[in-house]
This record gives C-alpha cells, sequence and structure tokens, in this order.
C-alpha cells in the first residue's frame, strides 16, 4: 500500500466516527470534553457553530453519531452523546452575548425563506451575520415546523424550542406568521434574490383500505401530532392502534397514552429487525407499557353502525435469508383487534401544490423537486431546497446541514459566483504532549458502563402531556459518561523517520492495532496483522519505508482506544498524540478564509 | 513507565489458545523500564510464546537476579510463581526450585552483569548440572541501571555514549555454554521477533538447559552511532546462522525437506525444531567448528545468530542425580523424609 497520506483531512475525520456519522459533522469529542471541564457554555456554542439547536438535538436527535460510535465496537454501548449535548444546553450560562449578529451595514441582497422549520432557520442563522435581508414565510401562527407540530412536547419542551429559535430570529429576522405561501411565481415576482424553500414533507400518508372514510376515528400520524401540539385535540379512545414503527408512530402511541388511552398497540407488517424507529425511542414506548405487534398487515378497517370498532389484519410468516434479508413471505391467516382509535403513522410524502410546474424546476417520479446534491439549486437557478422538502423525510440535523450548505450557495450565488465552487475542508493537528507521560486529554482507559438517563417515574410522567420524560444528566453524571468518550480526534500521528523498530508500541497496545510488516496490498496487509483487520469500513494507517529495515507500520484504526500508550513508549516520538481539530467552512467563511488554528485557539481546544 | 495501567479493553476477535486465554492473559505489570527498551520486547516475545504453548500461568515459574533485565519478570505472567534473588544467583535458586519441583516450566532471565560478570560462576555451573530450564540473557553490554558502564560483553572497540572506548575483551555466552557443555545455545535478536518466538518455543520444549542470548539495546545509554549493541548496528551486522522453526507436538510436518537440506529433531514432548542452514558450511551438532566459526565472526563484528548448537542426548538435572519421575513436592512428607531411624539405616549401609 502506499503511505497514508494523513495531510487530507478526510482521513483523520473518518477516525472521528461520532463527528463523520453526524451529517453536520459536530466536534463531539472536543464539545463532550469540554462538558467534563465544566465549560457548559463553551460546549454549547461549539455544538451551536455547527447544528444550530443543541437544546433540541440533545432532546430528540435520531443521533446518528452514536451507531458510529468506536465505544460501541469496544464495549459493545456507545457514548451517550447526544444526552451529553443536552447538559451543555441545560447547565450553561446565558450566551446572549457571545451569540452572533446581523451587522448594521447591510449586503442589500433580500432573500426568501418558506417554512420557519429547522432548515429555513438554519439558513438564516448563517445568512444574516453576512448583512442579508432575510423574510421567512410560515403557514403556522408559531415558528419551529415540525420540530413544535409533531415532537410530543414530553420530549421537547417549548421553552427550549422557543429560545433557540429566538437566537436566530432575534438577529433581525423578518419573521411572517401565518402567512402562507400560495404560489411560487408570484413570490418570484417580489423580486427576492434568491429564495430558498424549506416547506418539509408536510403530508402523512394515507392507507387506502376498506372501511378509510366510514369513520372520523381514523387520524393521520403527523397531522394528529399537529393537532395536539396545538391543542385542538384533547382526548383520544381508550384503545388506540398504531399502524406503522417509525419514530412518528412512537411519539403517536406515546402522545395517546398522555390524553387517555390505556391500551395502546403498535401494529408492525414485519419483524424486529425491520423497525424503523430508533432502538432507543422503541425502548422508551415499551417502557410505557406499548405492545408492539410484529407480523400483521392491515386488511381492513371494521365499521358498525358508523362507528369504528376495530381492524382485520393479515397474519405474515416470512422467511429470511442468511443476511436477514426477506426471500419470501405467506399469509397465514387473519385476524381482528378491536380499537377505538387508529393512528397511521407508516410515513411521509412531500407536497408542492403551491409551486408552479413551468419555473424550470423538475419533480422526479414521487414529486420531489430535483435538486443538486451539494448545492441545493433546483432548475430555476435562484431557487434552493433543503430539509425534507429537498429529497424526502430524513430528520432534523440533516435538515440543519441542508441548511448550511444551502446557505453557501445563497451567498454565492448572491455575489455572482460560481455556486459549485466551495471551499474544502480544512484541518489542524496539534500535539497534546505535555510532560514526559502527560497528554492534555484524559487518556485513561475508564471501563464505566453507559451512564442512564434518570426518567419520571411512570406514575407522575402521564399527569400531563407537557411532562418532560427525560430528567438529564446531571454534571457528575455527565462527567462520568464523557470518561467512556476514547477521544478518537486525538490522533496518532507517526513519523516514520524516527523509528527505531525497538517493538515497544506493538507490545504495549492493549488492543493489538499496530504491526511492523513487510509492504503488500491491502486484502494482504489486513490479514497479516497482529489481530486480523477485517472491518473493512475502517481504514489502515499505512507509513513510508521504515529506515532500518524498510518495512511498513501499520496501524488498524477500527479499535484504537487513543490511550497514548504507543506514544507514551516510544523512546524517539515516532508516535505522537496529536488533537485534530476539522475545519468545515460555512457562509461565513467564504468571505474569509477558515483559519483552523483560529479556531482552535478561540475555542481552546 | 506510565502513570496509566495499560487498558484492561481486548480486541473483541483477539484469539484464545487452548485454555481459552488471550494473550493479554499472560501480561504482568506495566514495564517500569525506558520506552524502547529490548527487554520490554524480549517480554513481549515471552508473553506471545507462553500464550502460543497454551502454558497454564500456575505451572511457570520465572526467575531472575537484579539489574534492567532482572526487572522483567515483573512485566510477563502476572499469575506466575516468581523469584527475584540476589545478584546473579539465580541459577542456585532455580536449580533448588527445580529439584523441589520438576514438573514446572521455568524461565530464567538474566542479563549480561548478572550472568556474565557477578554471576559467571552461577551461569557456569547451572550450565554443568543441566537444569531443565530457560536462561535468557537480554544484553546490552552496559551497566543500565549503574547508569551506563561497560559490561562484560561490550565488544572490543564499542564506544561509550561520551565516546571511551572499551579496550578489555568481551565474554561471549554462547562460546561459553557451547564449552560448559549446554545441550541448547541460540543467538537472537530483540528487534526480531519472527526468529526469537520459534527459539523461545523451542528453548522451553528442550530437555535441559537451554540459553538464548539475546542481543537487547539499551536504548538509554546504548543506542548510539559507534556502540556494537545498538538497534542500527544489530540489524546491520546481523547474520541468521541457522534457521529454527518451531513444529507444537499436535502438529505434523506440513512441509517435507529433501535431505541435507533441514534436520528436524524431536523433542521428548513429541515437538520437533526444524533446523535449516543459512549460512554456507554450518553444523549445528560440530562443537569444534561452531567455536572457531562464531571467534572468526565476532573478530569481524560481526553477529552470528540462530540455534547455534543442539544436542539432545545429554542427561539433565534430575536424570544424573538419580531422583524419581514424580517431583519431590509432590511426595508426602512422610515418605520424603521418613526420619531419623530410616536415616541411621541408609548411614549403616555405608559402614
Amino acid at each position: 500500500m502506499q503511505p497514508t497520506d494523513i495531510t487530507n483531512p478526510d482521513y483523520f475525520h473518518k477516525v472521528v466516527d461520532c463527528q463523520r456519522g453526524c451529517p453536520a459533522h459536530t466536534d463531539v469529542p472536543g464539545y463532550i470534553r469540554l462538558i467534563a471541564q465544566g465549560r457548559f457554555s463553551d460546549a454549547y456554542l461549539l455544538n451551536r457553530r455547527t447544528n444550530v439547536f443543541p437544546g433540541v438535538l440533545g432532546r430528540v436527535c435520531d443521533r446518528p453519531c452514536e451507531p458510529a460510535c468506536r465505544r460501541g465496537r469496544v464495549d459493545e454501548e456507545p457514548v451517550a452523546i447526544c444526552r451529553l449535548k443536552r447538559v451543555a444546553a441545560d447547565l450553561r450560562d446565558n450566551i446572549r452575548d457571545r451569540l452572533p449578529t446581523a451587522p448594521v451595514e447591510k449586503s442589500g441582497k433580500r432573500i426568501a425563506l418558506v417554512g420557519a422549520g429547522c432548515a429555513s432557520l438554519a439558513v438564516a442563522n448563517d445568512l444574516m451575520p453576512l448583512g442579508h435581508e432575510i423574510v421567512i414565510y410560515e403557514a403556522q401562527d408559531v415558528p419551529g415546523g415540525l420540530m413544535r407540530s409533531n415532537i410530543p412536547s414530553f420530549r421537547l419542551p417549548e421553552d427550549v424550542l422557543d429560545e433557540e429559535i429566538a437566537q436566530i430570529v432575534d438577529m433581525g429576522v423578518d419573521l411572517r406568521l401565518g402567512t402562507e405561501v400560495e404560489s411560487l411565481k408570484a413570490l418570484l415576482g417580489e423580486g427576492y434574490d434568491a429564495i430558498f424553500i424549506g416547506s418539509g414533507a408536510p403530508k402523512g400518508k394515507n392507507l387506502d383500505l376498506p372501511g378509510r372514510y366510514e369513520s372520523d376515528r381514523i387520524h393521520i400520524g403527523i397531522e394528529w401530532l399537529e393537532s395536539i401540539a396545538f391543542e385542538h385535540i384533547d382526548s383520544v379512545g381508550q384503545n388506540v392502534l398504531i399502524i406503522g414503527v417509525g419514530n412518528t408512530a412512537m411519539d403517536c402511541c406515546r402522545s395517546s397514552l398522555r390524553l387517555g388511552a390505556k391500551n395502546v398497540k403498535v401494529m408492525a407488517r414485519k419483524p424486529r429487525a425491520f423497525f424503523k424507529a430508533s432502538e432507543w425511542e422503541l425502548k422508551d414506548a415499551e417502557e410505557e407499557n406499548v405492545e408492539i405487534v410484529v407480523n400483521h398487515s392491515p386488511k381492513e378497517f371494521v365499521v358498525e353502525a358508523g362507528k369504528l370498532v376495530g381492524m382485520k389484519f393479515e397474519l405474515m410468516e416470512y422467511d429470511l435469508d442468511e443476511q436477514g434479508k426477506i426471500v419470501a413471505q405467506r399469509i397465514t391467516g387473519e385476524t381482528f383487534v378491536p380499537c377505538d382509535d387508529v393512528v397511521l403513522a407508516i410515513g411521509q410524502d412531500n407536497a408542492f401544490p403551491w409551486i408552479e410546474r413551468d419555473l424550470g424546476i423538475d419533480f422526479d417520479q414521487w414529486d420531489v423537486p430535483v435538486v443538486d446534491p451539494v448545492t441545493y439549486q433546483s432548475g430555476c437557478k435562484n431557487v434552493f431546497f433543503g430539509g425534507d422538502a429537498a429529497f424526502g423525510p430524513k430528520n432534523i440535523i440533516w435538515a440543519v446541514e441542508h441548511g448550511h450548505q444551502a446557505a453557501i450557495s445563497i451567498h454565492k450565488y448572491c455575489r455572482g459566483e460560481d455556486v459549485a465552487d466551495r471551499l474544502k475542508d480544512g484541518m489542524h493537528l496539534s500535539s497534546t504532549k505535555m510532560g514526559l507521560h502527560e497528554w492534555s486529554y484524559s487518556n485513561s482507559y475508564d471501563d464505566a458502563e453507559r451512564t442512564l438517563v434518570p426518567h419520571l417515574s411512570l406514575l407522575e410522567r402521564f399527569k400531563d402531556l407537557d411532562f418532560e420524560v427525560e430528567l438529564g444528566f446531571d454534571a457528575e453524571r455527565a462527567v462520568r459518561e464523557v470518561e467512556r468518550c476514547l477521544n478518537c480526534d486525538q490522533q496518532t500521528v507517526f513519523t516514520a523517520g524516527l523509528c527505531i523498530e525497538c517493538d515497544a508500541c506493538i507490545d504495549v497496545c492493549p488492543v493489538k492495532c499496530l504491526t511492523m510488516t513487510r509492504n503488500g496490498d491491502e486484502t494482504d496487509l489486513r490479514e497479516r496483522l497482529s489481530t486480523p483487520a477485517r472491518n473493512l469500513q475502517q481504514d489502515l494507517y499505512v507509513s513510508a519505508a521504515l529506515p532500518q529495515t524498510s518495512r511498513v507500520m501499520v496501524k488498524d484504526e477500527d479499535l484504537c482506544v487513543h490511550c497514548g500508550l504507543c506514544a507514551e513508549r516510544c523512546p524517539t516520538a515516532a508516535w505522537d498524540m496529536q488533537k485534530f481539530t476539522l475545519a468545515v467552512p460555512y457562509a461565513i467563511d467564504e468571505n474569509v478564509a477558515p483559519e483552523p488554528e483560529q479556531i482552535a485557539r478561540k475555542w481552546g481546544i | 513507565m506510565s502513570f496509566i495501567a495499560k487498558p484492561k479493553v481486548i480486541h473483541p476477535q483477539s484469539p484464545r489458545n487452548k485454555l481459552g486465554l488471550t494473550v493479554r492473559d499472560y501480561e504482568g505489570g506495566m514495564s517500569t523500564l525506558c520506552a524502547g527498551c529490548g527487554h520490554d520486547s524480549v517480554t513481549g516475545a515471552i508473553v506471545q510464546v507462553a500464550f502460543e504453548l497454551s502454558i497454564p500461568p500456575h505451572r511457570m515459574a520465572k526467575l531472575s537476579g537484579i539489574g534492567c533485565s532482572s526487572k522483567t519478570p515483573a512485566y510477563f505472567a502476572k499469575q506466575s510463581h516468581g523469584f527475584n534473588t540476589v545478584h546473579g544467583r539465580m541459577p542456585s535458586v532455580a536449580s533448588g526450585a527445580n529439584a523441589a519441583n520438576s514438573d514446572l516450566w521455568y524461565i530464567g532471565v538474566s542479563g549480561d552483569g548478572d550472568s556474565l560478570s557477578i554471576g559467571l560462576g552461577q551461569f557456569c555451573h547451572a550450565i554443568r548440572r543441566n537444569v531443565n530450564m530457560l536462561y535468557i540473557i537480554e544484553n546490552n553490554g552496559v551497566y543500565g541501571l549503574t547508569k551506563g558502564q561497560f559490561s562484560a560483553s561490550a565488544d572490543l572497540g564499542s564506544k561509550a555514549k561520551k565516546g571511551a572506548e572499551n579496550q578489555q575483551p568481551p565474554i561471549d555466552p554462547c562460546r561459553m555454554a557451547i564449552s560448559m557443555g549446554a545441550g541448547f545455545v541460540a543467538r537472537s535478536f530483540s528487534g526480531d521477533k519472527e526468529q526469537l518466538l520459534p527459539l523461545i518455543k523451542a528453548g522451553l520444549s528442550h530437555k535441559g538447559f537451554a540459553v538464548i542470548d539475546v542481543i537487547s539495546p539499551c536504548v538509554t545509554f546504548n543506542d548510539h552511532e559507534g556502540s556494537t549493541k545498538s538497534y542500527e548496528y544489530t540489524r546491520q551486522h546481523f547474520h541468521p546462522a541457522i534457521q529454527a522453526n518451531y513444529v507444537p507436538p499436535s502438529e505434523e510436518l506440513k512441509v517435507q525437506y529433501k535431505a541435507g537440506e533441514a534436520m528436524p529433531v524431536i523433542l521428548h514432548d513429541g515437538s520437533q525444531i526444524i533446523l535449516r542452514k543459512v549460512a554456507g558450511k554450518y553444523d549445528p551438532t560440530d562443537r569444534a567448528s561452531i567455536y572457531s566459526y562464531l571467534e572468526q565472526y565476532q573478530q569481524a563484528g560481526e553477529v552470528i545468530t540462530g540455534l547455534l548448537y543442539y544436542d539432545d542426548n545429554l542427561k539433565e538435572m534430575h536424570d544424573l542425580s538419580n531422583i524419581v519421575d514424580q517431583p519431590l513436592s509432590m511426595i508426602d512428607h512422610a515418605e520424603l523424609c521418613p526420619g531419623d531411624d530410616a536415616l541411621q539405616v541408609l548411614q549403616n549401609v555405608w559402614r
């Protein structure tokens, strides 16, 4: 193999699994270390740079960082990253004077954002400090989009959402509530320099089975949640069936319990391995005694004398292959399940009845606009899309990242620049060596198990829809959990020319991830390592030829616990532990090139 | 040394040996030697061998004297028996332990000071007694613990860190062992585990005294230009004379060798050592020719390595003394020490 090019930010970025897994590339190890130091405000602001809504995301993020976390490969349970994020938001001081502000001098550009959800708000957050004038159109009377209407308040308290939206709007955004955009053509006619569409995927999928329209007790999940959020609905029958097992279904079943339901069943067509809901959301629902019924395919709504009495299901049986894929399915029977209400939570569709089809914007077969996956520009050059409106339903953190990218495009477009010519990621490495055997991070491996978040008791939590179930970590629990972090941003950096091939690093490595051997191609090398490197998702770090024997040093990045012992035992400092800082460019960096060293110094990391 | 303990975490795919243990189960405490010390690498090799041979940790005894080298038994096999003796006296204690319990795996770890200076006499007599043990000399040519004076194995002309040249002739532990009648004499290098691992395995399986002289550079006092025991010098002057492969008792020979190319030696426990010549005329059973061969190359400053001499026809200590097969420590005390009356009867036999 060729020596690994560690000057490419991509290489070490991949080692920081959580940061890589996060669509917005939040510097997870960086901010959770700040939490452990009690620097909650700094941790919050470091978070906010990338994900804009730390308080919201600390509660309801889909947390792609956690399945990616290296700790999950080393001892099964990843670090509770998401809940740590919440700690930063809960325990921080007043940070108002440290938030971005809009300059007095304006750019003269006017930009319209459609929808006041997370994508649009992220765009506003990035463009306001550049002096652009931002107008947000929102159909509802309150901003927040699906963050407000679809996430029940027992998971996301309103004041948290309000405060983080205010941080953006208070920069001077012209927020026009209760103003639905009915025609894109008309909006274009108002002379905006650019338009961003972040109107989400607001249409819940229907299930068109016999009996569907004979009762008013059959609800579309996201519309039903919205009605609860805006207090149009405050009760439900004793027996509720939820159709579908996505995260929306979990919100629906738990909301039902709070509206008075006693017996809630989530009906799934397939076995558990095929559920779309996140494992932790399933667990939270099951903790509340929601029954999840598998292998039941909806067949018919049963309505007697105008009253919904239950649903008929086909009982399914599946044959799986070795990879767990379904290869055959059979119907083995039929059953009737009585109920008073049915909530359909089987997915969402985009809906753009207000976009005229002659504006140059192409729509694909699912009626989703065709959008450039990098620039988020549509066929109509001054119209940009982001969030669920761009590529169909995803989640908040993806919408935020779309917002950042769209903001870059919009800023460049307004300046008459090529939107595709974007700044690349930068990086900075700095040694964390403090003394002979001291590092500026906590390098000792802590074998503690994942810290559990305290929950409100089952007796208390159903008393009010607004009682938040998760109570969050206190500072002590947070510190304990941070110690579980493997500090993957503390990179093992190797200088081949200094190595005397004494084997010290290889002998001391607790997970046997280092090998000195003759070079070969990747497949060959992977099998010849101290422990064969069979996780192909994780790279090999290959050195240049070593001075004395021309062998190469190979590191399998997979399970390195970043304990730094290789660097401590190295007599020549050929190994060093260096803090990696990824410099992700934002719209504001288009004005001034990013200086990673400054970023690192500014945040004290 | 490091402030943190080596993390307990292991690679989930770590191989397990016949006892179900991982290589981590054969480790000891964190090394307090200088970072990069060759001795740590020898420790690593012993750990690996004990793991691969599936030695039950409680059936292993590790002994040492005084010196940097003699600290190393603390860094492997933390569950095994251990004894740190007085300087240079490890061979006596090992002989005693072995006399009492012949049923353990004995590993003695010593250094060039402990074996070739203060303990030279002890070393020679352990060879003569043919104690059944593996005796590793971690040889770095200097007294590291006392700040780097030349030791008895320092080569003529080798330079100390501050430039002084060694004027006294070196003692070569391999030639000495051969002349004293050892049946297993090998030399290797801490920086070449490919060679060292099979030698340690073969040495442990050999019945009788097996000595391995391991060139093990001192990174602090003897790894500079002008030193003849540095990593770089050793790598440049390293000549394997005989390659030794170890085949455990349970495995069959996978490769067939043509006569003359390789010499398989079957050990008492059924394992085999396959010796293959690397350097031209070299016969690992011919003491006289080896002796001059080694001397000639030593004069030229070359380091000849491999299983240099092998003789499996020697009687070990228990055979020489006509001791019963059962370890003495396992014999009931009344039977082992039948009392004064029995002693009188015995003495009367010779009166």
